[in-house]
């Protein structure tokens, strides 16, 4: 393997290749919820449209051999609110892998409620943007491999601006600086969604990625894009850790199982 | 008759999660602070995230610390997952040095961070150290001879006697102790609830261990 087609795998810091670290490229599809629980998808966070039931989602995602998941109310903050407790308690009991829960979380007892219920992590965007000590709270009170820190980024000149309440608002914030400092506030994994390529299938922003990658000592979860396994494999590439799979997924462009099979071909750790 | 479980409620973990697990493996689950069920389980689990420290501290203020003991000297089947495997060591040096249960001689160290991310996440491979098999052990005949676990944690058990070690994991360049074993007792630092199929495998091998 040439240096240039060389991996880092996940969980390395160093981007050369130079050490394979040992742990598997995560693929977590990522179901976006808008209550009454219907799965919907959306291009750049808007115009969600209807994809079906999230449970049934879920377990056949699980099925197929996903690493993760990731459940996200993409209006409980336009709502004020978060309604996805009762449906990670109804598939805790049939998903044996970690599940990711945002939206809409805006204190410690939200925090609370959707661990009790069967989420393994938090991921927060809105609520740290208002108060970042939130972050250092909840890694105080839960652990930082609790807490997720979500950014949503859009591109702004030659950098990338913070976005909250799914790319409706803006923050002033530099994307780069906000991850670095939720990460010295105790966030456990960054998850970071490219507005600009949300829901166009068109490729994650590597731009972006790699600004981010070499900057976060955390997991790095790359959200935003992806059309094919080509694209999959680019971010992986990039330094990711995980990738956070919608579209390509919903609309069946690929299986898990296709895609962790191009991985493996292209000489990519995965989970079989 | 199902097989009988007692998850250790000590205010540290997802219990759940583990709960819905050994649900599925087909146990009969009881979620127990009280030190007279912990003693006299027919199996034990003991759960865990978070710091050692507080997890010991929640242990002892609920006088669990001996009913974990005078269970393990039963002789009877016990299992640590994550941090509570670690409290299986003599000690661990997470935030300043506690003391641990003392089953397994050995401390519970910071993952040196050399050209790897801590904590360490996601799903690794276990094999049994060489020159051992998983005969007799909750791991054994597996459906894969390469099984990937999940693992999330930033510390790592190091045995003093390689013979209490079950199951070795790479991260980077160090060597993830990923199982302990001692007689009756078994300790995971990755988490069988979140493993998937393998996982659960695990779970319910562990029922019939």
């Amino acid at each position: 393997m040439s240096l240039a087609q060389a991996v880092p795998g996940p969980g390395s810091m160093q981007l050369d290749g130079s050490r394979r670290s040992g742990v598997a490229c995560r693929i977590i599809p990522r179901l976006d919820i808008k209550a009454p629980q219907g799965l919907v998808k959306g291009i750049q966070l808007e115009g969600f449209r209807k994809i079906g039931d999230p449970a049934e989602h879920a377990v056949r995602y699980y099925e197929q051999g996903a690493d993760e998941l990731i459940y996200m109310d993409v209006v409980a903050s336009l709502y004020e609110r978060n309604s996805l407790e009762e449906l990670v308690s109804a598939t805790a009991k049939h998903i044996f892998i970690p599940l990711t829960v945002g939206g809409g979380v805006r204190k410690v007892d939200d925090i609370y409620r959707l661990l009790r219920a069967g989420a393994d992590k938090v991921a927060i965007n809105t609520a740290a943007v208002r108060r970042p000590g939130l972050i250092e709270e909840a890694a105080r009170i839960f652990g930082s491999q609790c807490i997720v820190l979500s950014v949503e980024a859009k591109r702004q000149g030659a950098g990338w601006e913070a976005y909250t309440d799914n790319g409706r608002e803006r923050t002033g914030l530099d994307a780069i600086e906000w991850v670095k400092r939720g990460c010295d506030l105790g966030a456990g994994e960054v998850l970071i969604t490219s507005v600009d390529k949300e829901g166009t299938r068109k490729g994650f922003d590597a731009d972006l990625i790699a600004a981010v990658a070499p900057r976060v000592r955390v997991p790095l979860v790359a959200s935003g894009g992806p059309g094919s396994i080509a694209d999959i494999e680019a971010a992986f590439r990039c330094g990711v850790d995980a990738v956070a799979l919608a579209s390509i997924l919903h609309y069946k462009t690929e299986t898990i199982s296709t895609i962790k099979e191009g991985l493996r071909e292209r000489g990519l750790e995965v989970r079989p | 008759m199902s097989p009988r479980v007692v998850v250790v409620d000590y205010g540290v973990g997802n219990l759940h999660s583990v709960r819905n697990a050994f649900h599925r493996a087909g146990a009969e689950v009881e979620i127990s602070s009280d030190p007279e069920t912990v003693r006299n389980a027919a199996r034990l689990v003991l759960p865990g995230v978070g710091a050692f420290a507080d997890a010991m501290r929640e242990l002892s203020t609920r006088a669990l610390v001996e009913a974990v003991k005078d269970h393990i000297k039963t002789g009877r089947p016990f299992l640590g997952i994550c941090v509570g495997m670690q409290l299986l060591l003599t000690e661990s040096t997470e935030f300043g040095r506690h003391a641990g249960l003392g089953v397994i001689p050995g401390t519970v160290e910071k993952i040196p961070d050399d050209g790897v991310k801590v904590p360490h996440v996601g799903w690794s491979a276990i094999a049994p150290p060489r020159g051992t098999t998983w005969e007799g052990t909750p791991l054994r005949d597996l459906e894969s001879d390469r099984p990937m676990v999940y693992f999330v944690h930033s510390y790592n058990a190091v045995p003093s006697n390689d013979a209490d070690r079950l199951a070795d994991a790479s991260y980077g360049s160090v060597r993830i102790c990923a199982g302990v074993r001692r007689d009756n007792v078994f300790g995971f630092q990755f988490h069988p609830e979140k493993s998937g199929p393998v996982g659960l495998q695990i779970v319910q091998k562990f029922l019939t261990t």
